[in-house]
This record gives C-alpha cells, structure tokens and sequence, in this order.
C-alpha cells in the first residue's frame, strides 16, 4: 500500500508542475541555469566513462574473438552496437542518476529543511513549477545530448584501444563501424536517454521536495532517491528493450 | 486586521489547534506566544495557508482564506511577507538578490527600480555594504534583518515573523523586535509574531494571544499580563525568580506605587520596595482576571 501512496504522491507532483508561470522569463532564467548545472556540470564524468567504456568494450570483445575466420572488423561492429544501444543510454544515466539525482534530492531537501520552500510558497509562488518543472526540461534537454557525446566518445574510446593495443588498425576499425549500421538504434537510445533523463530527475525531485525532518534526512532521502532511480532505470531499460527492439 | 474563527488543525490523530478565536489588529504587533508545542507555529501556519484548517475559518480584512479559490490564494500571498526562524534566504543568492528576488517574480519593474527599492528597505533595516554577501557570510541578526527586507519589499498589508529572536543575543533581539514595531506602524501593516522571548512581549506586545495545548488561553496586551492572575500564563512568563520579582517591579510601578528611575540595587536593598511587593501579591490574588 506505502508503494501505491507514493506513487500518487508522485504523481500529485508531476500534475503540479504543469502550471501556468507566473513570470516567464524568471522560470526561463532557472530553466538555463539547470542546464549549465546538469549538462556541464556532468560533462566531466560522462566524458572520463564514455572513453573507459569503448576502451574496455574493444579490449574484451577482442580478447574473446579468437577464432580467425571471424573478421577483425568485428570488433568495431560489436563496440559500436553495444555503446550506442547499452552502454551510452543505461550506463551513462545510472552514473548520472548518482551524480545529478543526489545534487536535486539534496538541494530540494535542504530548501525544504530551511523552510526556503515555504518562504516561495507564501510569496505566492507554485514551489513544484517553479523548482521542480526547470530541472526535470533540463534534464531532458541535456541528457540526450550527453547520451550522444557519450556515443560517439565511447566508440572513440574503443578506437583509441584498439590501435594503441595493436588489437585493430584504425583503417580496419572504421570499416567495421560503417558495416551493418542499423540507424534505429540511435532512436532507440535516444529513447532511453529521455525516458532515463526523465527518470532521474523526477524521482529525486520528489523525494527532495517531500523530505522530512534534518539533516539526516536529507541524506537518506538522496541515497533513497539515487537507489530507486538506478532500479527504475534498469526496470525501464528492460520494457523499452522488450517493446522496440 | 486577520480574524481567526473557530480554527481547529489535527495532524493524524492528535490535535494541534482547538477551536481557536482571535483578532490580529492592523498596525499593531499582534503576538502569539506560548511553550513549544503549543500549536502557535502550526496557527501561523494556518494563517498563512502553509496548512489548511479541519475547522473553522481564517478571513483577511473580512475575505474569507479559508475557502478562497487557489488563484486569489496567490494574490493575496504577494501581499504577505514572512520571516521564518532561520530566516530561509536563498543560500545561492546574494543578499541583494535575496530581497530582489519577489520584485522580479511579481513586478515588471526596470533595473534600476528594482535597485533604488532594494536599496531603500536595505537602508530601511539598517544594512549597509552586505548586498554582495552571501547568507552565509553574514550574522544571525544579519540575515533576520535580511529577511525583514524581503519580506516588506513588495510593500505587503500582513507580515508574518516567526521566532524573531532565536539564535540572537538579546541585545540584537531587541533591536529586531523594535524595528518591526516601527516598520509596522510605518507600512500600517497587520504584524503577527510568534515569540517565546519575555523581552518582546514586554516591549512590543500591543495583542497578545497566549496559546496553552492548543487552545486561546488568554488574550490582553503587555500591560495587562503584569496583571494577569492566569497561573499557566502567569508561569510561563515569569518562569524564574528574576522574572517574577521583575513582574512585581512593574507592578508596582503602573501602579506608580514606586519610581522607576530609582536606582534598582537601591530599591531592591529599601525594606518598604519588599513590604509593597508582598501587599501587591495579596492584593493580586484576590483581583478578578481576563480570560
């Protein structure tokens, strides 16, 4: 039943931030500031990933190809297929549920805490619009965005290995990349990417906008945010896999 | 002027407020007080529409809050201003920014105006060379102060002040106390605060509402708590032997029994100032008292 209630609670959340604003360029203002603050704000990490993640993708796959009728071109084929339809989306979007999810799970429950959320209310402002609705576009905005850098970063990343480990020469591993491109998986991971980026920034928004008590519980409202997003994400990876693919 | 009729609040099964009636006059400090728990946060609460009442109603100069549409709500929100206890200025903004902030949601004012008006209730509370501090780099009286500036910004009809003087010295409280009085009677606004400092409720309680579990104990002004034979109001005032023997003082001087610029080690040592207190006590216990 506690499941059912907060997800209603939820979705009482989500309904209020659909509002009229009252000053559109003070929301337009937020709206910018919240994408500096997630997309640049992440851009170090999703960049260090992305190219660890096509790095070691090439390494391992390389290392399990060992038989010598399959083309070494392969490789490239298997790195690029896995970063743009797995590895990009999910990976990414679980590491940026921890880092982004626990800075609007903190931030909304120290605004909370120090009461600065009613001080917004008494002012006549609609708190869940005003605080909530710019960092949810954000991440829809910038994520994807992410998501794409992190493609074309990890596929870089597996190039980068492949050659300096004198697995493939880089001429053999941009062959295998143009070999076989199915276009409708950049869809599908951009697909992802918006139900991801949606995914991890309602979720802590809404347990830092309901937080409850001190300190303490602001911290366990961010561990408790990051969790059950990382587990909605996974949850969401598979119902897309299994209905687009 | 804000009339509280008949508010009751339960959170679960226990109940907060119970059926409590008042008046907050305008252009005077109107001030709740009470121990902790008392129900007097959750009233204000209440009134501002933080919380939304089981019973009763909550009517501004006689527009009723209570059943008020949410769009009229936020009309009348941007004529109240509020101090909370910790002030909750915005922790990423600056001080000018922080009093900024309602004149660029609310007005479509230029530049220039917003600053002249940030400025003036800057200068109004008596800070100067803070607009490019943050909250943190300020004092706790500071940032009350602050929160006085932002509050009256917009110009509003009501203000509300939560604990006004917690985590103050009570020399900075008392300055505090007595620049809401004054700002109050300049903007003509309808002020309620919620204390448990005896020096506010001694120096700017012009309405008092004493709140004991919920309930409206008692109602009068500072003058007539000296007089005042409620034991729970009585005892949670004059908590200590200071206070008490201070309650006896004023006593005795609204009676003009005794003078106050006397010298007070000098009366305390005169055995008549004892002799009069002691009457005053025999005298107070057999007087008819307000509820």
């Amino acid at each position: 039943m506690k499941v059912f209630a907060t997800f209603g609670r939820y979705l009482m959340l989500m309904r209020g931030m659909f509002t009229k604003p009252e000053n559109f360029r003070m929301y337009w203002k937020e709206f910018m500031h919240q994408c500096v603050e997630i997309g640049i704000g992440a851009l170090g990490i999703v960049v260090i990933i992305s190219i660890f993640m096509g790095a070691v993708s090439a390494v391992q796959t390389a290392a399990q190809l060992t038989n010598p009728l399959i083309p070494k071109t392969t490789i490239s084929q298997i790195v690029r297929d896995t970063v743009i339809t797995e590895f990009a989306p999910t990976l990414v979007c679980i590491v940026l549920a921890g880092v982004i999810g626990s800075k609007i799970a903190g931030e909304l429950g120290n605004m909370r805490v120090s009461e600065q959320i009613d001080a917004l209310e008494i002012m006549g402002i609609n708190t869940k619009s005003y605080l909530v609705m710019p960092k949810v576009l954000a991440a829809m905005v910038t994520i994807p965005l992410l998501v794409i850098l992190a493609m074309i970063l990890g596929i870089l990343g597996g190039r980068i290995a492949s050659t300096l480990g004198g697995i493939v020469s880089g001429d053999i591993y941009d062959r295998g990349l143009l070999m076989g491109f199915i276009p409708f998986y950049v869809t599908f991971a951009l697909a992802k990417a918006y139900t991801f980026a949606f995914i991890l920034s309602s979720v802590p928004a809404f347990y830092g906008y309901n937080v409850k008590g001190g300190a303490l519980e602001i911290g366990r409202a961010s561990t408790t945010a990051v969790v059950s997003s990382c587990i909605l994400i996974l949850f969401a990876d598979y119902i897309l896999a299994a209905i687009l693919l | 002027m804000i009339e509280i009729k008949s508010v009751s609040k339960s959170f679960a099964d226990k109940q907060i407020l119970k059926d409590v009636t008042a008046v907050m006059e305008t252009g005077k400090t109107n001030l709740i007080i009470g121990t902790s728990g008392s129900g007097k946060t959750v009233l204000q609460k209440c009134m501002v529409g933080l919380f939304e009442v089981d019973e009763g109603e909550i009517l501004y100069d006689g527009k009723s809050f209570t059943s008020m549409p949410e769009e009229e709500r936020k009309e009348l929100r941007q004529q109240i201003g509020m101090l909370f206890q910790g002030s909750a200025l915005f922790d990423s903004m600056t001080v000018e920014q922080n009093v900024k902030f309602p004149l660029d949601m609310f007005t479509k004012w230029n530049h220039k105006k917003k600053m002249d008006r940030v400025n003036e209730v800057l200068d109004r509370v008596n800070l100067k060379d803070t607009n490019k501090k943050f909250p943190a780099e300020v004092s706790g009286g500071m940032k009350k102060r602050v929160g006085i500036a932002r509050a009256i910004v917009l110009n509003p009809k009501y203000l509300f002040v939560d604990e006004p003087n917690s985590g103050l010295d009570p020399q900075t409280s008392m300055v505090i106390d007595l620049l809401i009085k004054e700002i109050t009677e300049e903007y003509n606004m309808t002020t309620v605060i919620n204390t448990h400092d005896m020096n506010s409720v001694m120096e700017i309680g012009e309405n008092i509402l004493y709140m004991y579990q919920g309930e409206n104990e008692w109602i009068g002004n500072k003058k007539e708590i000296i007089f005042s034979k409620n034991d729970k109001l009585n005892e949670f005032i004059f908590a200590s032997e200071f206070l008490r023997d201070a309650k006896d003082m004023r006593m005795l001087e609204e009676k003009g029994i005794i003078d106050n610029n006397r010298d007070m080690d000098q009366l305390m040592e005169d055995p008549e100032t004892h002799l009069l207190m002691d009457n005053n006590k025999t005298e107070e216990d057999t007087s008819p008292d307000k509820k």
